[in-house]
Formats: C-alpha cells, sequence, structure tokens
C-alpha cells in the first residue's frame, strides 16, 4: 500500500475512533443515567416491602441516597448485579464500544506511523492523539484492575476533546522529522511522556471526582445525582493515589531520558529551556501531592488540590509551552 | 519527606518521621539561644516546610520560563530591556533574567535540600539500626491490628511457635522470638528505596554544581576548509566554570571538510531540513594520529573528555576584492548570519582594508536560491539549499576605523556615513561567478562561490556522569518505595481450654493490608491443623478493605 493510502487510512481510523468514543461516552453515561433510577427504584420497592407506611410519609428519598452512599462500594460490582433484568445493560455496551474504539485509535496510530515510516509522535497532532491513546489504555487497566468503570464516562469526554483539538487545530500531514528529532531517544523519552500523561489524565479524572464525592458526602448525603453512583471519597482518593503513584516514576524517567537525549543533542543535559521548566515545576509539584497525601493537615482535599494544580502544570507544558514561548522544544508546534 | 505511604487504617503506626511542626516541641517563647536553634531546625524539617519550599521552587522556576534569560537567550534580554525601559531594570534587580542563578532561587534551593537532608540522614540511620536490631515485639492485642487472626490446635504451643518461625522464614520475613509469640518484619526495600531517591536528589544537585564548577563550555564557528585548534583564541564565546582555568583544555584540534545538508524538494514540506552531516577530521593531541568523524545532530563527537556538538549553520560566501590598483585585497569565504531559518536569507559584511587607495567595505544580502517576489519586486529566497546563490552588494569605501584600537564584530561596518561613505550606483545584484566593477575606478569585487559554516558547542561537564548515575538511582530508588512495603506479622501460641493452643496472627502493613496476611494464616493452619468449634475462619477479623 503506498504511504499515502495508509495515511489517508489513518485519518479514516481517527473519526472512527472519535465517532466509536462518542457511542461509548453515551453508554457510558447512560449506564450511570439508568443506574441510578434502577437504584432508587429498588431502593424504594425494598422501603416498600420493609415498610411500607414509611414511603407514604415520604422518607423514602432520604434513604435511598443514603443507600446510594453506601452503594459507593457496590457500585463497581455492578456487571453482576441481579436487578437489572430485562433493561438494556448498557455499561457493557459502552466498554464493547470503548474497546472498538481503543482498537481503531491504535490501529490510527499504527498505520500513521507506517506511512511516516517512524515513530508517530513528531508533531503536536500525533503527539495527542498519542496521549489520548495512553489516557484510554490506562483507564481500561483500571476497569480491568479495579473496576472503575464509573471512570468511563469523564474519561471518554476528555479523550474526545483531546481527539478533537488534535484533528481541528493541531493536524499535519504525514511527513518526515526534523533531524533534532531523529533519534532513538524519541522512542524512549516521548513514549514515557505519553504514557505518564496519560496515566495522569486519568488519574486527574479520579482526583476531580473525589474532590466533588468528597465535597458531596460533607455536605450531607442530599441529593448529588450521578455523583451517588460513585464510589466513595475514600475509594476515589485511593484509587487517584494509585494511578499517580504510578505515572509519577514515568514521568521521572521521562524527564531524565528527555536530559540524556538533550545531552546528546544540544550539547547539555539541563538547560532552562521552557518545556524542561515547566516539565520540572509539574513534577515538583506531583512531589508535592505525594508528599501532602502521607501529612497531617494536608492529606484529604489540599493534596487533591495540589495533584489538579499539578495537572494543570503538565496541560501548560503541553498546550502553553508549545504555542506562547519559544524553546527547543517548539518544533513540535 | 515521610514515606509517601501511610496506614490507610489509622493505626498507631502512621509512618511520619517529619514532626509536626505544631507538636514538634515546647513553644518558643523563653527558650535559650539553643532552643531557638532547636526549634528552628525542627521547623525547617518539618514536612510542612519542606512543602512550602517545594511550592516555592515550582514557583520560582516559572518566571524563567516567561521571561528571556541570560543563560539561553542573552540577546533577547537586551531586546526586552530595550523595550521595557521602566519595569525591565527593576525585574533585573530582581535576577528575574537569571532567575536559575539568582540568589533567591538558590537559597530557596538550598533551604529544601538541607531540609530534605535534615530528614533523610537520621532517618537513614534509625532505618540501618531498624534493619540491623529484632522486629518489635508483639503488641498485647493482636486482634486490633488492622489484619488478624485465631483459631484453636492441638499442637502444643513450641511446635505451632516453630511452624511459624519456618512459614515466615521461608517467606524471607526476618524472625525474632518473644514471650509465647514470634515477631517478623520484611519489606524494608520499600524505605531504603524510598532514602536512595532523596539522596540520590542530593548527589543530582551536588552533580550539577560541580559540573558548572569544574567544566566549560564555548561557541565554535567553522567554516569549510576551516580549523580551529581547543584554545581560547579560536572561541567566539568560552564560558569557563569558576574552578576551570582555560590551560586546562584539552589539546585536541579538528577542521571542517564538508557540510551536507539535505532538505525536502517536492510537497507542502518542501524545504524541511532532513538530514545535517559534517564530515570533520580530528586529533586528540598535536602528536595524535588524525582521525575522521562523521558529525551530526544527535550525534556528538567526544574527544578530549569534552562533547563537540553541531548546534546550527549558514551560508560563507567567497569574494575576491581587487582594489583600485588591481591588487587582491581580500580573498575568502565570510560566513553570514540567516535572518530567517526557513530559506536562510542571509546578511554580512565584507571589509577589506588593505584595499587602496582607499579601504573597500560591502554589506552584503545572500539568497541560497534567488528567486523574484513578483509582487514586490524584490529578490527572495526560495529554498534552502544553494540553487542559485546570489547575493546583492552594497559598496562603501573610505576608512573602516580598524586602526583605531576599538575591537569590532566582524558581521557590521562602524563609521557608516563618518569615515565610511557609500559609493555612488555602488549596489549590484551579482550571481555566483559573477564580477562588479566598482564605479569611479575603486575597484572590484567577485563573487566565487558559496561554502558553508556550521557553529559548534564545544561543552566539557565532569557532572555528567555522576549526574546520570544519580537519576538512575533516583528512578529504582522511587519504584522500590512504591512497590515494596514494609509488613510486620506476629503469630502468638497461648494454651487454651482443653489443653489445645490458642493461636493469634496479627498484621500490620504499611498503608493498606495485604493478601499475603491472608496466605500466611491458610498456610499457617495447614502446617498445625484447627480443631474444635471454637475454630474461626481464616482472616474472619480481616479488615481488609479491597
Amino acid at each position: 500500500m503506498a504511504d499515502g493510502d495508509l495515511a489517508n487510512l489513518s485519518d479514516q481510523l481517527m473519526l472512527g475512533t472519535v465517532l466509536l468514543y462518542v457511542v461509548a461516552m453515551v453508554g457510558y453515561a447512560l449506564d450511570l443515567g439508568f443506574g441510578l433510577r434502577r437504584r432508587q427504584t429498588e431502593q424504594t420497592e425494598q422501603a416498600e416491602q420493609a415498610a411500607p407506611a414509611k414511603v407514604l410519609v415520604g422518607s423514602a428519598g432520604a434513604e435511598a441516597v443514603d443507600a446510594g452512599t453506601d452503594a459507593g462500594d457496590a457500585a463497581d460490582a455492578d456487571a453482576d448485579e441481579g436487578g437489572r433484568r430485562r433493561e438494556t445493560d448498557w455499561g457493557r455496551f459502552a466498554v464493547l464500544i470503548n474497546v472498538l474504539g481503543w482498537g481503531a485509535h491504535l490501529g490510527m496510530l499504527v498505520t500513521r506511523g507506517w506511512a511516516a515510516e517512524r515513530w508517530p509522535w513528531g508533531n503536536m497532532y500525533e503527539f495527542l492523539s498519542a496521549i489520548a491513546f495512553a489516557a484510554v489504555t490506562a483507564y481500561l487497566v483500571v476497569l480491568v484492575r479495579h473496576k472503575a468503570r464509573f471512570l468511563g464516562a469523564f474519561v471518554m469526554v476528555a479523550a474526545v476533546i483531546a481527539l478533537g483539538i488534535a484533528t481541528i487545530w493541531l493536524y499535519t500531514p504525514v511527513g518526515p522529522l526534523v533531524p533534532a528529532l531523529k533519534s532513538y531517544w524519541i522512542a524512549i523519552h516521548v513514549s514515557a511522556a505519553i504514557v505518564a500523561t496519560g496515566a495522569f489524565t486519568v488519574g486527574g479524572t479520579a482526583t476531580l471526582l473525589y474532590l466533588l464525592q468528597s465535597r458531596r458526602q460533607e455536605r450531607g448525603t442530599e441529593g448529588g445525582g450521578a455523583l451517588a453512583l460513585l464510589p466513595g471519597a475514600d475509594t476515589l482518593d485511593r484509587l487517584a493515589y494509585k494511578i499517580t503513584m504510578f505515572a509519577f516514576p514515568i514521568w521521572t524517567f521521562a524527564i531524565i531520558a528527555g536530559a540524556i537525549w538533550a545531552d546528546e543533542a544540544w550539547g547539555r543535559y539541563w538547560g532552562w529551556d521552557p518545556k524542561e521548566v515547566w516539565s520540572f515545576v509539574t513534577w515538583v509539584i506531583y512531589a508535592g501531592y505525594l508528599h501532602a497525601r502521607a501529612t497531617a493537615g494536608w492529606r484529604g482535599r489540599k493534596a487533591a488540590i495540589i495533584s489538579l494544580v499539578a495537572f494543570a502544570a503538565l496541560l501548560f507544558n503541553f498546550f502553553g509551552v508549545n504555542y506562547m514561548f519559544s524553546g527547543l522544544h517548539s518544533y513540535a508546534g | 519527606m515521610t514515606k509517601t505511604q501511610r496506614a490507610d487504617t489509622g493505626t498507631t503506626e502512621a509512618t511520619e518521621a517529619r514532626p509536626a511542626p505544631q507538636a514538634g516541641g515546647p513553644k518558643p517563647r523563653g527558650m535559650g539561644p539553643l532552643g531557638w536553634l532547636r526549634w528552628g531546625w525542627r521547623q525547617l524539617t518539618s514536612m510542612r516546610t519542606a512543602l512550602i519550599l517545594l511550592f516555592l521552587v515550582a514557583l520560582g522556576s516559572v518566571p524563567g520560563s516567561i521571561l528571556p534569560q541570560r543563560g539561553q537567550a542573552p540577546e533577547r534580554v537586551a531586546e526586552y530591556l530595550e523595550q521595557h525601559r521602566t519595569l525591565g531594570p527593576w525585574l533585573d534587580r530582581l535576577s528575574l533574567f537569571d532567575v536559575f542563578a539568582a540568589p533567591w532561587f538558590a537559597a530557596i534551593y538550598i533551604l529544601l535540600f538541607v531540609s530534605l537532608a535534615g530528614c533523610v540522614i537520621p532517618r537513614s540511620r534509625q532505618h540501618w539500626r531498624a534493619m540491623r536490631g529484632q522486629p518489635p515485639a508483639a503488641p498485647r492485642n493482636l486482634a486490633r491490628l488492622p489484619q488478624s487472626a485465631s483459631f484453636e490446635t492441638d499442637r502444643e504451643a513450641g511446635e505451632v511457635l516453630a511452624a511459624a518461625r519456618r512459614l515466615l522464614r521461608g517467606r524471607r520475613f526476618r524472625v525474632a522470638d518473644g514471650t509465647a509469640s514470634v515477631a517478623a518484619e520484611k519489606g524494608y526495600l520499600g524505605e531504603i528505596g524510598n532514602l536512595v531517591f532523596h539522596l540520590a536528589l542530593l548527589v543530582l544537585l551536588f552533580a550539577v554544581a560541580a559540573g558548572s564548577l569544574f567544566g566549560y563550555r564555548g561557541n565554535i564557528v567553522l567554516t569549510e576548509g576551516g580549523a580551529f585548534a581547543n584554545s581560547l583564541t579560536y572561541y567566539d564565546q568560552f564560558t569557563p566554570g569558576r574552578q576551570f582555568s582555560p590551560d586546562q583544555l584539552a589539546p585536541f584540534s579538528m577542521r571542517l571538510a564538508d557540510f551536507r545538508a539535505e532538505y525536502v524538494t517536492e510537497g507542502e514540506r518542501r524545504g524541511q531540513p532532513l538530514d545535517f552531516s559534517a564530515k570533520v577530521y580530528y586529533r586528540e593531541g598535536a602528536d595524535s594520529p588524525e582521525k575522521p568523524y562523521d558529525l551530526r545532530v544527535n550525534h556528538p563527537l567526544e574527544v578530549g573528555g569534552a562533547k563537540i556538538y553541531i548546534l546550527g549553520h549558514g551560508y560563507a560566501p567567497e569574494f575576491t576584492v581587487r582594489d583600485g590598483q588591481g591588487n587582491v585585497a581580500y580573498r575568502g569565504a565570510m560566513p553570514f548570519l540567516p535572518i530567517e531559518q526557513r530559506n536562510f536569507t542571509s546578511e554580512g559584511v565584507i571589509k577589506a582594508p588593505d584595499a587602496r587607495p582607499e579601504q573597500l567595505a560591502f554589506q552584503a544580502v545572500f539568497w541560497p536560491t534567488a528567486v523574484a517576489d513578483t509582487r514586490n519586486a524584490q529578490v527572495v529566497s526560495a529554498f534552502p539549499a544553494p540553487l542559485n546563490p546570489t547575493v546583492s552588494l552594497m559598496t562603501f569605501k573610505g576608512d573602516l576605523g580598524l586602526d583605531s584600537g576599538i575591537p569590532q564584530s566582524v558581521y557590521r561596518i562602524e563609521g557608516i556615513g563618518k569615515t565610511l561613505q557609500p559609493v555612488r550606483d555602488g549596489s549590484k545584484l551579482l550571481r555566483q561567478g559573477e564580477t562588479f566593477q566598482i564605479p569611479g575606478g575603486a575597484g572590484s569585487i567577485t563573487f566565487e562561490g558559496t561554502k558553508e559554516w556550521i557553529s559548534l558547542a564545544v561543552n566539557h561537564d565532569p557532572g555528567r556522569v555522576p549526574a546520570l548515575a544519580a537519576a538512575v538511582a533516583a528512578i529504582a530508588g522511587i519504584v522500590a518505595s512504591f512497590m515494596v512495603r514494609r509488613r510486620r506479622v506476629w503469630v502468638r501460641a497461648t494454651p487454651g481450654e482443653g489443653g489445645r493452643t490458642v493461636v493469634e496472627v496479627g498484621g500490620l502493613t504499611l498503608g493498606n493490608p495485604t493478601a499475603e496476611f491472608d496466605d500466611l494464616v491458610t498456610a499457617l493452619r495447614r502446617d498445625v491443623p484447627p480443631t474444635g468449634p471454637g475454630d474461626a475462619p481464616a482472616g474472619a477479623d480481616d479488615k481488609t478493605e479491597e
């Protein structure tokens, strides 16, 4: 197949990926929405069976939400829940579509690399697509290992936004690399940065949900909509921490690999180029999060906010540094 | 620097090694100087201070990316100062153009590292003692630990403890005997990793500092056919470390035979560089044999403890200047500076101080591939490679001022309009090989050919390898500290009713409870089979959350 055909195929797969992710996002959202309604119905039924009089005085609502908090831990196990009967299993449908989309995403990257005859992360379009891929992969891993399906809708939103930005604003036709990028270090340094960024994205999503959930729990059990279906704040916090603990050493490695490459390419391993400054800032703030989470008076929401600040620095390093400052990394723009 | 995992279960084994500043001691009021010192030290090494210093480092780095920095782009700093006449000097006073060399930035990171050392070093000692000492004795009530189990058996207490010892040793626990109990501990590697990570950061800081103290870096421009020896006279710019003296420069030399750049020739990316390659020959010392090397981006040359990198390239048009008397007043290739990087439109000057009766100078623009821009009736360069090399010249004659003793840039002509006057009708467009006869019989200039130059960075940094080793140690340390957790297990065997023995097992893990504990209990029940109706299933009291 000619390179041009492969490049076209890659573009079409990108479109397919976005569509599948949008469908998966809707599926996850329906799963959350129907899950909520289902649970409320169940609880009402239970309440009716247990104490019909109570329902008449209208305290069922409070009870339902009360149980909803407990349902936090049960929410991840909803795959084998008995109460779904004739209803469509939107969760399973969403996961299926999600995995299909992931396959298309992988195909998009592979064909892109094939067409260009190099690693497909040589410009911002490819880089952002690969980060979205890493984030979706990280989510799928978390889904299998921690049954964290509740993250699906939110990760899909992030992935669709990232791929949308990549396609609309950052699209670059397949082409060769500038000489500075021609090194095997691109496979090491950029891959590590992509994996870490993808994982940080999922960790950031969990952190954000933790903040919302913990506020909801603190305010009491009033309402909360879909949040009532998410696991409890502690579980979210622990999940976010685990993901960050996975991503942080990889980010450290990405920085060090970058320093080694810089030593090969630019004649110094560290020169406070804007990209270097911001990856350092990101690293320092994430290190702050990891420490804060283990410190009395900081753990909990304060630590979570630090983690979000670190994620903001990570995003700024990606977008801001490339488009606002001129530095040695700006060829990526 | 607290161990980043904590006992989520909220047991007594919270892992804060850093003292909380409030609880850290008596209030400073009414203390002697020594008390104040201790109080200050406790404040500095507290986790809260460390966190604040971490954020200050992050915050302090930000202006280094927003404002131009002298270390990276001194010319942009000068430009900024030119444009911001009131704000600029103030920013400069705050060292905001040298953020990473600023005293206030150094103050932050030195405090941070002192704080880090003040925490890590005592902790290392403590951990060293813990590793050599006995695992702590069993707490009184094992059932109150986050993980616990108990059962009864017909075996004797001694037999139970022997089985427990065997089991735990087999799983590479360190085991100690207590009264009617066995204490075991493993997972020291986690804390070792944690300490190694933080100590490696300290080493990294020292390696970076040593590199900049004892090293040097310099820039050289080399034209095809040209050569340089590693001595100060050849450097356009030379920055030695404070502890480096130029007579320590390694005696290598190098010449550039040929430079080649490849570009994309068609399509949307026409003109994008594909590859740069410089064919060089070098000697390690004056008497060493000459060796060839293919110097490319990402492929530096290591010689004499220094690394030589190719940083940039440009064109050096060759000219021959004849004066009014017909003598050759100048012949050579003159490096021109690119004014745009895409198609390498470059500018430069040619000075012929030997021209008689009057000295000659030319201000020139060079286009590697000259084409006519029809819209503006201008010449532009359409491609970065020299497909149609063309120069436009503007001629000046008079006194170049080179004898005045004031050093001049080779890229600029001084004294235009004062000592040097433009020659009437002295502007001309020349293609390669063409000659321009200067009006008024002042002489001629011939555009002979086009050479290329490369700019090289020569860098000697003795801190490179130690810094790399420290970085690798840091990664290994952090991975170990995140993957290995310290676990303690206690087994107690006491005589119970009816001649049976009550076996109690308790487990305490930093962070979350582990499945390993359940495995251990299962294995112990296999070794000493439980009996009787009071038999609690393994892990019945297990407070495992996951």
